[in-house]
C-alpha cells in the first residue's frame, strides 16, 4: 500500500467518524461537549497544545543521552584525584 | 478455619522458593502451577476477616477479604501467570523467583485488614521489587536499583511514621477511611503516594522499570504503583487533593513520554499517567469513580503488561530499545507487532479493548459530578494518551523507517504470553460485565452507547492526524530530558559535595590560621632563651643582687599583711 492510499483510508476514517453524529443522538454532559464534532476539534487541539508544550519543555530539559553517565564518570575522576 | 483462611500470599511465597529450589525440568510446573494455586486461594475466601493473629499487643488482621481486595489480588495472581510464562524459558531462576515473592507481597497487601500487615507486605515488596531491578544488565541497572530502594525507603518510613500515628491517636490498627484532619494522616497519605509515584517523585519509574531485564519490566509494571491505588481507594476516598494529584499525574507521564527517546521509558511515563486517571478517580471518590479506579486498575495491568512484553521482545531479540534504532520490525516480528497494536490500543481506550470500558467510568463519574475542568483535562489525556502511547510506541518501534533489523518473533512461550494478554484485552472489551461483575459497588453504567463509541473514536482518530501532521515535530533525538530525579540525583549530590568542600576549606583555613599563631608564639618564646635573648644575656652581679632584694621584700611584705 502507498502512502497516498494509506492517506485516503485515513481520511475517510476521519469523516466517517464525524459524518456518524447525523446517526447518532449526542448525549450533552456541559453544553459545549454536544457541539457537532466537538470531540474531533477537541482531541485534535489538545494534541497538538501537548506536541507543542513538550517540545517547549524540550528545549530546557533535553540532554545528551549519556547525560549521566558523564556526570557519574566525572565524578569517578574527581575521587580519584 | 485456619485451613480454609490461608493466606494466598503464602502459597505465592511457597512457590516463590520452590522456583528458587526444585530441578531445572521441574521449574516451568512450578512457575505456571503457582499463580493458579493462588488463584483458587483468593476465590475460596468468603467476605469478612478471616485470620487474626496477635502482634505486639494488637490483633492484626492478616486476610480480610471483600470484592474489591479479591479483584486486585485476582488481577495480580493473573499477572504472575502471566509474567511467568513470559519468562519461563529465557528469565534467570533468581529473577523469576524474585518477581514471584514481589507478586506474593502485592496480593498479601491486598488483604491485609490492619495497617501492620499491610505495611510489612509492602516493605515486602520493595525488598524483592529492588532484587528483580537488579537482575538487569550491567551497572545502570545496580545504580537505578539502588536509587529505587533508597525512595521506597523513604516512602516505607513516611508510611512507617503515618501508621504508628495513627495507632497510637486513635488506637485502631484497622485499614479503614481516614480522614486527612491530622498530621498522621498526611503523612500516611504521602507514603503511599510515594509508591503511587505522586509528584514530586514521579521520576522514580522512568528511572528504575526500564532498567530491569525484558522480563523484570513486565512483572515491575504491574505491582507496586497499583497496590498504592488500592491503598487510596481503602484508606483515602475522595480526598479532594487525589484529583489534582492524578491530574498532574496524567499530563507529566504524557509531555516526558512525548519527549522520550527510550521505548521501555516510554511506557514507564504512561504508566504515571495511566495510574493518574486512577488516582483522580479515587479522588472523585463516588460509586462510579472507585468502580472505574479499581476496573482501570485491572485492565491497566493487563495492557500495560502486554506493551512491555512486545518492548520485552524486542529487546530480547535485538537488544536495542532506543527509538532512534528500531523500526520497521513489522517485517519480521508480526506477532509481536500485532500484540503490540492491541496492548496500544488497549491502553487509548480504543471501542472494544479493556480500556474503553474501564477508562471511561472515571470521565463518567466526572461528568456526573459536574467537575467540568476536570471532565474536559480527562478528555484531553485521553486524546494524549493515545499520541504517546497508543501511536508513538508501535509506530516508531515496528514500523516509521527501516532500520533494516530482521529479527524472529521470540519463543514460543514469550509468544504465548503475549497472546493471552492481548485475548484478554479484547474480550473484557467486548465482554464488560466480566469486569463489571468483579467490582466492589453495583454498576450503572453503559459503556456501548452509540454517542460514546462515536466520541471516542473522533477523539482518537483526530489525535491520531495531529500525531502524523506533527510527525516532523516528533522525531527522536538521541537524548534524555531531565527529570525531578536531576534534583536526587545531581542537584543534592553537587549541594552535598560543595558542602563537603566548604567545610574542607574551613578546617584547612583554620589549621593554617593556627598553625601561624602557635608558630609565632613559640618563635617568641624561644626568643626568650635564644643565645642573644633576654633571659641568655650576661648581667652584672650587682643587678641580680638588687632584683633578689627587692623580691624579698615584697615577699616579707605580703606574707605581713
Amino acid at each position: 500500500m502507498s502512502k497516498k492510499t494509506l492517506w485516503t483510508v485515513f481520511a475517510i476514517a476521519l469523516a466517517l467518524s464525524v459524518l456518524a453524529e447525523f446517526a447518532i443522538d449526542i448525549h450533552l454532559h456541559f453544553g459545549i461537549d454536544g457541539w457537532f464534532g466537538f470531540h474531533a476539534v477537541y482531541g485534535f487541539l489538545a494534541c497538538v497544545a501537548l506536541v507543542l508544550v513538550a517540545r517547549l519543555m524540550g528545549f530546557v530539559l533535553k540532554r545528551a543521552d549519556d547525560y549521566y553517565e558523564r556526570i557519574a564518570a566525572a565524578r569517578e575522576e574527581q575521587d580519584d584525584a | 478455619m485456619l485451613e480454609l483462611a490461608f493466606p494466598p500470599a503464602f502459597v505465592l511465597i511457597l512457590g516463590a522458593l520452590l522456583v528458587a529450589v526444585v530441578r531445572p525440568g521441574l521449574r516451568p510446573l512450578v512457575l505456571l502451577g503457582a499463580p493458579l494455586l493462588t488463584l483458587w486461594a483468593i476465590w475460596r475466601l468468603p467476605d469478612g476477616v478471616l485470620l487474626t493473629a496477635p502482634f505486639l499487643g494488637y490483633d492484626i488482621e492478616l486476610v480480610e477479604a471483600d470484592a474489591l481486595r479479591r479483584l486486585f489480588a485476582t488481577v495480580f495472581a493473573l499477572m504472575a501467570f502471566a509474567g511467568g510464562l513470559f519468562g519461563l524459558l529465557q528469565a534467570r531462576t533468581r529473577e523469576l523467583a524474585a518477581a514471584y515473592a514481589y507478586a506474593a507481597g502485592a496480593i498479601g497487601v491486598c488483604f491485609a485488614g490492619d495497617l501492620i500487615t499491610l505495611f510489612l507486605f509492602w516493605e515486602f515488596m520493595a525488598l524483592f521489587s529492588t532484587v528483580v531491578i537488579w537482575c538487569g544488565e550491567g551497572e545502570n541497572a545496580r545504580r537505578a536499583g539502588l536509587r529505587y530502594a533508597l525512595m521506597h525507603l523513604v516512602g516505607g518510613v513516611l508510611l512507617k511514621i503515618g501508621i504508628e500515628g495513627v495507632m497510637v491517636h486513635t488506637g485502631s490498627v484497622d485499614v479503614r477511611a481516614l480522614a486527612l484532619d491530622s498530621f498522621d494522616a498526611w503523612v500516611l497519605l504521602a507514603g503511599v503516594l510515594v509508591n503511587a509515584a505522586a509528584p514530586p517523585v514521579s521520576a522514580w519509574i522512568a528511572d528504575a522499570y526500564p532498567e530491569g531485564s525484558p522480563f523484570g519490566a513486565v512483572f515491575l509494571s504491574a505491582f507496586t504503583t497499583k497496590t498504592a491505588v488500592l491503598a487510596l481507594i481503602l484508606l483515602f476516598p475522595g480526598a479532594q487533593i487525589l484529583v489534582w494529584i492524578g491530574l498532574w499525574m496524567i499530563f507529566y507521564g504524557i509531555l516526558y513520554a512525548l519527549l522520550e527517546n527510550d521505548m521501555r521509558r516510554i511506557l514507564a511515563y504512561s504508566i504515571v499517567n495511566q495510574v493518574g486517571f486512577m488516582v483522580c478517580g479515587v479522588g472523585i471518590g463516588t460509586g462510579m469513580a472507585l468502580n472505574g479506579a479499581a476496573a482501570h486498575a485491572f485492565a491497566h495491568i493487563l495492557y500495560k503488561a502486554l506493551l512491555l512484553m512486545s518492548a520485552g521482545a524486542v529487546l530480547h531479540q535485538t537488544g536495542k530499545r532506543k527509538c532512534s534504532d528500531l523500526g520497521g520490525l513489522w517485517h519480521s516480528m508480526p506477532v509481536t507487532t500485532a500484540c503490540g497494536i492491541v496492548g496500544a490500543l488497549a491502553i487509548s481506550a480504543f471501542p472494544f479493548t479493556s480500556g474503553f470500558i474501564s477508562k471511561s467510568m472515571i470521565g463518567q463519574a466526572a461528568a456526573d459530578q459536574h467537575l467540568m475542568l476536570v471532565w474536559f483535562l480527562l478528555t484531553a489525556a485521553s486524546a494524549g494518551v493515545f499520541l504517546h502511547a497508543g501511536i508513538k510506541f508501535p509506530w516508531f518501534v515496528f514500523f516509521q523507517k527501516d532500520s533494516g533489523l530482521r529479527p524472529p518473533d521470540p519463543p514460543w512461550n514469550m509468544r504465548a504470553a503475549m497472546i493471552l494478554l492481548a485475548a484478554a484485552c479484547i474480550a473484557l472489551g467486548c465482554f464488560p460485565w466480566m469486569l463489571y461483575e468483579l467490582l466492589p459497588y453495583p454498576v450503572d453504567y453503559l459503556p456501548y452507547t452509540g454517542a460514546h463509541v462515536v466520541t471516542q473514536f473522533q477523539l482518537l482518530l483526530f489525535a491520531g492526524l495531529a500525531f502524523f501532521a506533527l510527525l516532523p515535530l516528533m522525531q527522536r533525538t538521541l537524548t534524555i530530558s531531565l527529570d525531578f530525579d536531576w534534583l536526587w540525583r545531581v542537584a543534592m549530590v553537587e549541594l552535598a559535595a560543595g558542602i563537603a568542600r566548604a567545610w574542607r576549606a574551613l578546617g584547612d583555613a583554620s589549621r593554617a590560621l593556627w598553625q601561624r599563631r602557635a608558630g609565632l608564639w613559640l618563635r617568641r618564646g624561644l626568643a626568650l632563651v635564644a643565645p642573644d635573648g633576654i633571659l641568655a644575656r650576661t648581667q652584672p652581679v650587682a643587678s641580680m643582687a638588687l632584683w633578689v632584694l627587692l623580691v624579698l621584700a615584697l615577699l616579707i611584705g605580703l606574707a605581713r599583711v
